[in-house]
């Protein structure tokens, strides 16, 4: 069997070379910055016109983070691709032969694209921060107040950490299409409306994404949003949880079927 | 080597592959021949471990697929289905494959030179005919140098330079000593390139043998008769013992004797031939006489009738194999 060194060589190599790494990538960062700029810019024209409970409770990093709702779509993206691309090309049956251990092969291929993630979304997260905060003008915090780094961090693991639970679907999955169709909508609409039903939302608030974003969060129930059962970071355990999940099912599946 | 032991695919209640044992020997080329649906490249796919099976073993040099030591070393595939990435280079295509199994970087543009493919090395192979894809699919079964190697259908699409070159190919790697193993559903493909044979019909072996072995039991050796005088010419095979059959448009078969024997007889009695040719017949056909029983998707009425517009090996221009 193949040394891991290798099959990570390998898996860089592979994800360096399609132009679609380039391009989720990049939409995820420049979306989730573009809109967190736009949003921090009309906050700051309209802050006075906010209902005093807003007001007082306003979050200003949370504001810059609020492009991640399209750009974590790019994320999506690009964990599916990343994955589903080698099912819909055939390419997985050559990977298969040349790596024939299936869970040396995921690991690789999720260690090498989820770092990309990662640092990709740290990046994202620290440019919708600081732009965020230019435009928020007299309304802004500083990434040394209390909780904003943690927040910012976050910001970019919640979104590394999006991009590896796809991968984990699109492992079960094995399919772009089907991948893309479940997840998309999933996280653009359903957890959202799902979030702000009573009852459902009891329930919804443990789903990966709306887990996952209270750690950006500074000021908990801003903006009308109710607090979580749950802190920041144990937020983010759940959503890691799920990740978990994901990616094992995966593995159960890359390793019972036929490939 | 390759070696199958009660190698058995179930999908569901469809047997795939029944309880196939065989062994693929090196400096040979062996032919993997069956109908459409015989069970040829599930079988591959399984010795490649991409299909688990449901029984029976698969092993390579004595190894189950999954303990080699960087696999693409030992074994080389050209599965039927397209197995690399349309949107990547050819050239990163094969370098992510050879950084896999620790092979240089200098093998992928060896490859690439061996194959024809160097001068777009740097194209996607979405842009690609067929051949260059089935030739790009050869680069990477060839990446590792291995001792073993596999091609299913590998003439399919390909023109015909292509598959001579295909053929070329396949018989300097046996000639190297390698194990060559080839799937075909055509008997006229594998007589020109197989030294041996395995033949399955529904999962089911049903021959290993040499080429020559089965050229020697399944051909029928015949001679082949026009005459002007077709009446005298009958009376005349009938007084020498013969008993020809009506081939129809005037022309007669008579087994079992030589060209040298019939013309002697029709020179004695001063018969006008227009053709005397010896002929050895169709493999094709005995091919299909074999599968006939094991064929899965089958046109009603005779099982051994060629497909319309194809005239039947033998009966028209012989038999081209090597060694007739």
């Amino acid at each position: 069997m193949p040394a891991t060194s290798a099959v990570l060589r390998s898996e860089w190599t592979k994800i360096r070379t399609v132009s679609s790494t380039v391009w989720t990538l990049t939409a995820a960062l420049v979306v989730t910055v573009a809109m967190g700029a736009g949003l921090s810019a009309l906050m700051n024209a309209n802050f006075s016109d906010l209902p005093p409970e807003q007001r007082a409770t306003f979050d200003p990093t949370f504001v810059s983070f609020s492009g991640t709702v399209l750009g974590q779509l790019a994320m999506v993206v690009f964990g599916v691709l990343v994955v589903a691309t080698e099912y819909s090309t055939g390419m997985i049956r050559t990977s298969l032969a040349a790596v024939p251990r299936r869970g040396r092969f995921l690991f690789a291929k999720v260690a090498v694209a989820g770092a990309l993630a990662l640092l990709t979304g740290l990046a994202t997260s620290f440019l919708t921060f600081f732009l965020g905060q230019a435009l928020l003008g007299e309304h802004a915090t500083s990434i040394g107040a209390e909780n904003v780094l943690r927040a910012v961090i976050g910001g970019g693991i919640y979104m590394g950490l999006m991009a590896v639970f796809s991968m984990g679907v699109a492992t079960m999955l094995r399919s772009p299409m089907l991948s893309l169709g479940i997840l998309v909508p999933f996280f653009f609409l359903v957890s959202t409306i799902l979030a702000s039903v009573p009852k459902a939302k009891e329930v919804a608030t443990y789903f990966p994404d709306q887990a996952g974003s209270k750690i950006m969060r500074v000021v908990p129930g801003a903006l009308d949003s109710e607090a979580a059962p749950y802190g920041p970071w144990a937020g983010l355990g759940i959503m890691v949880l799920w990740v978990i999940a994901a990616l094992a099912g995966g593995y159960l599946v890359l390793r019972e079927r036929d490939a | 080597m390759i070696e199958l032991d009660g190698l058995t695919k179930r999908f569901g209640a469809k047997t795939a592959v029944d309880h196939l044992s065989c062994q693929v020997r090196p400096g040979v080329v062996t032919g993997f021949l069956g109908p459409n649906g015989a069970g040829k490249s599930t079988t591959m796919r399984m010795i490649l471990g991409l299909d688990h099976p449901t029984g029976g073993t698969v092993r390579i040099d004595g190894r189950h697929y999954r303990d080699l030591e960087e696999p693409l070393k030992y074994i080389g595939a050209l599965l039927e289905a397209r197995g690399l990435h349309g949107g990547r280079s050819a050239y990163h295509n094969l370098l992510c494959l050879a950084q896999a199994n620790r092979i240089p970087e200098s093998r992928v543009t060896a490859v690439l030179g061996l194959v024809g493919l160097s001068a777009v090395a740097k194209k996607k192979p979405k842009s690609f005919s067929m051949g260059m894809g089935q030739r790009l699919g050869i680069a990477a079964a060839l990446l590792g140098d291995p001792r073993i190697l596999m091609f299913d259908e590998p003439v399919n699409g390909l023109d015909p330079e292509g598959i001579h070159w295909i053929r070329n190919l396949m018989k300097a790697l046996a000639a190297d000593g390698r194990t060559v193993f080839v799937s075909s559903h055509l008997m006229s493909e594998m007589a020109l390139t197989a030294d041996h044979l395995i033949v399955i019909g529904q999962g089911k072996l049903l021959a290993d043998t040499s080429m020559a072995d089965f050229i020697q039991r399944n051909s029928r050796s015949y001679v082949r008769l026009r005459s002007p005088d077709r009446e005298r010419l009958l009376d005349a095979l009938a007084a020498g013992g013969l008993t020809p059959a009506d081939a129809g448009g005037g022309v007669l078969e008579v087994d079992g004797v030589s060209t040298e024997e019939v013309g002697e007889l029709a020179g004695r009695n001063g018969i006008t031939l227009h053709e005397l040719s010896a002929q050895r017949a169709s493999l094709e056909e005995a091919f299909m006489r074999m599968t006939a029983d094991a064929v899965e998707y089958q046109a009603h009425g005779d099982p051994a009738a060629p497909p319309p517009g194809r005239p039947r090996w033998g009966e028209t221009s012989g038999f081209p194999a090597k060694g007739v």
